[in-house]
C-alpha cells in the first residue's frame, strides 16, 4: 500500500471579520458600567452621611464609578478596527484586513476579560452590603477590626514562633527520615523499614489529633521530661512529628530525581555512600524540593492554629475571646489576614531563589 | 602475573547472561582497547571491574591483589580504579575545580589547599585552567569530558577505565578529548578503553579485544585484528564498521 505525499493545494481561505464579537464585547461592557454604578450607589445609601467612613465609601464609590467607564475604551477600539478590517478587505488589502481583524478580536476580548473581573468584583461587594449590611458588619466591622487587632497581633506571635522553630527542626528530621528510609544493605533494611512506618503513620493520623494527644497525653501518662513541656513546646513536638512525615517524602522525592549517574560518577571515585549523599545527591536533591518544601512549610504555619485544641494562645484562640464576646467575627478575620500577609513574602522568597539558582546555572 | 586480571568473569541482569567467563589481562603500562558490537557487554563490564555492578562469579585481581567477592573494600579500590563515562556524569552543582577536588579532599587524599593547587595544574594541563570556576553546564561537551578525565585522574588511580568517552561529543570536539588519552597513553597510564573510534584505538592500543556476546572473541596487537582477523565475527563487524565509514 502506497500513501500519496502530495502538497495541500487548496487555497487559504480570505479573512472574514464577523461583526458579532466586537457587539458582544460593547454589551457586555455597558451591562458592566450599569451593574457598578448600581452597587457604587447601593454603598453610598447604606451608610449615614457626616462619618468617616461614609466620606472612604463616598471616593471608592467614585472611583469605581468613573474607573469602570475605562471598559469603554477597549470595546470601541474593537468596533473601530472592524471598521477597518471591512474597509482593508473591500480594497483586497488582505495582509491589512487580517492585522485589523486580528487587533478587533484582540480588543475585544480585552473588553470582556476586564469586565468578567469587574463584575466579581461587583459581586463580592454586593455580599458584604447584603442584608443590610449584616454580612460586612460580621465578618469586617470597623469597630471590631480597630478593638481586637493588635492582641490578635501580639497571640500570633506565638504562632510565628511555633512555626519557625517547628521548621527548622523539621528540616532537618525530614532529611534524616528520608535518608533512613533508603538506607542500603541488609543493615539498612530494619532502618529503611521502621522509617518507613513512621512516614505511614504520621501522613495518615490528622494532624489535629497528634498535637491532641501530645498536649494531653504525654502530661497524663507522666512520660518524664516530655509531660513537663509548656503547651507551646507540645505543639512544637507534634508539628515536628506530623511534618517531619510530610517532608521525608519530599526529600526522597527530590533524592530520587538525581540520576543514578550521578551516584555511579560519586561512588567510582571511592566516595562512600554517606559521602555520596552529603556532598553529591542531597545538595541537588534540597535545589529542587524546595517549592514542594514551601508548600509543607505554609501548611505547618496555617496548623499552628489548631493548637488552640490544647490551650496554647494563639492569634486564633485570642481572636475567639473576642468572637464570643461581642458575637462578631471581624477579629477572626485579622487572623485570616495575618496567615496571608507572612505567607506572600515566602512565596516571593521562593520565586527568587529559584531564579537565581537558574540564573547562576546558566539556563 | 598481569599488573589488572580478571578471570572468568559472569554477569547476569535476571535471566539474561551479559558476560559469560571474560578472561583478560592488562599489564602495566598498557593501553587494552574493547571493540565490539552495541550489546556485546563493553560498558558492564567496565562497571564491573570498578564493582558499581557486583560481579556473579570470576576473580578480579589487580597487582596480584583479589579485588572482587566479599571483604572487599570497593570504596579503597576505587581510589585505584578510576572510571570515566559515555556522559560526563560531572556534579552540576559543584564548580568545575570543586568537581576535580572533591574526592581527594573527602577522603583525605590532600589537604583542601593541596588539591586545589593539584587540581588548577591538571586543568592548566588540558587547557582549561580558565575555566577553572564555571559550572559545567557553562562548558562545551568536549570540555566536560576533559574535565572529568581530570577528576578521574586526581584521585592518582593506577588504572583508568574510559567508556565510550567519545561517543556522546559531537565529531568537531572528539580529537580535543582524544588528545588528553593519547598524552596519558605515552606518559604510561594502564588503561582500559571502550570504544567505536577504531582508527583511534588502531593508533594507542598495545592490544584489542573483540568482545562478543559477552566473550572476548579475539584479541591481539591492533594491526593483528583490523587487517587479519582470525574470527568471521569480528571480520564481520569490522566491515560493517567500514560500511557505516568509521574506520
Ligand atoms: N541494568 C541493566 N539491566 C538489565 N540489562 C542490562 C543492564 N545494563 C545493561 N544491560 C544489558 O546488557 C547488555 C550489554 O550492555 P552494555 O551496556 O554492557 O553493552 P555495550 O557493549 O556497552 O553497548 P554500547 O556499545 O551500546 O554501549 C545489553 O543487552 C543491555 O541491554
Ligand atoms: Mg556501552
Amino acid at each position: 500500500m502506497t500513501v500519496a505525499l502530495e502538497p495541500r493545494t487548496t487555497a487559504r481561505p480570505l479573512p472574514t471579520c464577523k461583526v458579532a464579537l466586537p457587539a458582544a464585547g460593547l454589551v457586555v461592557v455597558l451591562v458592566t458600567i450599569a451593574l457598578v454604578w448600581g452597587t457604587a450607589w447601593r454603598l453610598l445609601s447604606a451608610t449615614a452621611a457626616g462619618t468617616s467612613w461614609h466620606l472612604f465609601y463616598l471616593v471608592v464609590g467614585l472611583l469605581a464609578a468613573v474607573g469602570v467607564l475605562a471598559l469603554l475604551r477597549p470595546a470601541l477600539h474593537s468596533l473601530a478596527e472592524r471598521g477597518r478590517a471591512g474597509t482593508a478587505l473591500g480594497s483586497q488589502d488582505l495582509q491589512a484586513a487580517r492585522i485589523h481583524r486580528s487587533r478587533c478580536y484582540t480588543s475585544a476580548w480585552v473588553a470582556m476579560g476586564w469586565s468578567a473581573a469587574a463584575v466579581l468584583v461587583v459581586a463580592v461587594v454586593s455580599f458584604l452590603l447584603a442584608n443590610d449590611h449584616a454580612v460586612q458588619k460580621t465578618f469586617l466591622s470597623p469597630e471590631m477590626l480597630s478593638q481586637s487587632w493588635w492582641e490578635t497581633t501580639k497571640a500570633f506571635r506565638t504562632n510565628v514562633f511555633i512555626a519557625v522553630v517547628a521548621e527548622v527542626i523539621v528540616l532537618v528530621w525530614g532529611l534524616l527520615l528520608a535518608v533512613a528510609r533508603s538506607a542500603p544493605g541488609r543493615a539498612g533494611r530494619p532502618v529503611a523499614f521502621l522509617a518507613r512506618i513512621y512516614i505511614d503513620a504520621f501522613r495518615a493520623v490528622p494532624g489535629i489529633i497528634v498535637i491532641y494527644l501530645i498536649g494531653f497525653g504525654l502530661p497524663l501518662a507522666g512520660v518524664p521530661v516530655l509531660s513537663s513541656m509548656s503547651p507551646t513546646w507540645s505543639a512544637i513536638f507534634a508539628l515536628t512529628l506530623t511534618y517531619g512525615a510530610y517532608v521525608a517524602e519530599v526529600y526522597r522525592s527530590g533524592i530520587e530525581s538525581i540520576h543514578p549517574s550521578q551516584n555511579a560518577a560519586a561512588r567510582s571515585l571511592g566516595l562512600s555512600h554517606g559521602q555520596t549523599l552529603r556532598s553529591v545527591i542531597v545538595p541537588q536533591a534540597v535545589r529542587r524540593v524546595v517549592p514542594p518544601l514551601l508548600n509543607d512549610f505554609i501548611g505547618l504555619q496555617k496548623d499552628t492554629a489548631l493548637v488552640m485544641v490544647i490551650g496554647t494562645v494563639d492569634a486564633f484562640t485570642q481572636a475567639k475571646i473576642y468572637a464570643s464576646n461581642y458575637f462578631n467575627l471581624s477579629s477572626v478575620t485579622v487572623v485570616a489576614l495575618l496567615f496571608v500577609l507572612i505567607t506572600i513574602p515566602q512565596t516571593r522568597f521562593v520565586d527568587r531563589l529559584i531564579e537565581r539558582d537558574q540564573r547562576r546555572q546558566g539556563r | 602475573m598481569a599488573f589488572l586480571e580478571i578471570n572468568g568473569l559472569k554477569k547476569s541482569y535476571g535471566e539474561t547472561q551479559v558476560l559469560a567467563g571474560i578472561d583478560l589481562a592488562v599489564e602495566q603500562h598498557e593501553v587494552v582497547c574493547l571493540i565490539g558490537a552495541s550489546g556485546s557487554g563493553k560498558s558492564t563490564l567496565l562497571r564491573c571491574i570498578n564493582q558499581l555492578e557486583t560481579i556473579d562469579e570470576g576473580t578480579i585481581r589487580l597487582d596480584g591483589d583479589v579485588v572482587s567477592g566479599e571483604g572487599v573494600d570497593v570504596n579503597q579500590l576505587r581510589r585505584d580504579i578510576g572510571i570515566v563515562f559515555q556522559s560526563f556524569n560531572l556534579f552540576p552543582h559543584m564548580s568545575v575545580v570543586d568537581n576535580v577536588t572533591l574526592a581527594p579532599r573527602k577522603l583525605k587524599q590532600a589537604t583542601p589547599d593541596e588539591a586545589e593547587r593539584r587540581a588548577r595544574e591538571l586543568l592548566d594541563r588540558i587547557g582549561l585552567s580558565a575555566r577553572a570556576d564555571a559550572f559545567p553546564d557553562q562548558l562545551s561537551g568536549g570540555q566536560q569530558q576533559r574535565v572529568a578525565i581530570v577528576r578521574a585522574l586526581a584521585m592518582q588511580p593506577r588504572v583508568l577505565l574510559l567508556d565510550e568517552i567519545t561517543s556522546a561529543l559531537d565529531p568537531e570536539l572528539v580529537a580535543e578529548v582524544l588528545d588528553i588519552v593519547r598524552e596519558l597513553a605515552r606518559d604510561g597510564l594502564t588503561m582500559l578503553l571502550a570504544t567505536h573510534e577504531m582508527s583511534f584505538a588502531r593508533e594507542v592500543a598495545s592490544s584489542v579485544c573483540f568482545l562478543h556476546q559477552g566473550r572476548i572473541l579475539e584479541q591481539g596487537p591492533p594491526e593483528q585484528i583490523f587487517t587479519d582477523p582470525t574470527e568471521a565475527r569480528t571480520k564481520d563487524f569490522l566491515q560493517r564498521i567500514i560500511e557505516a565509514g568509521r574506520l
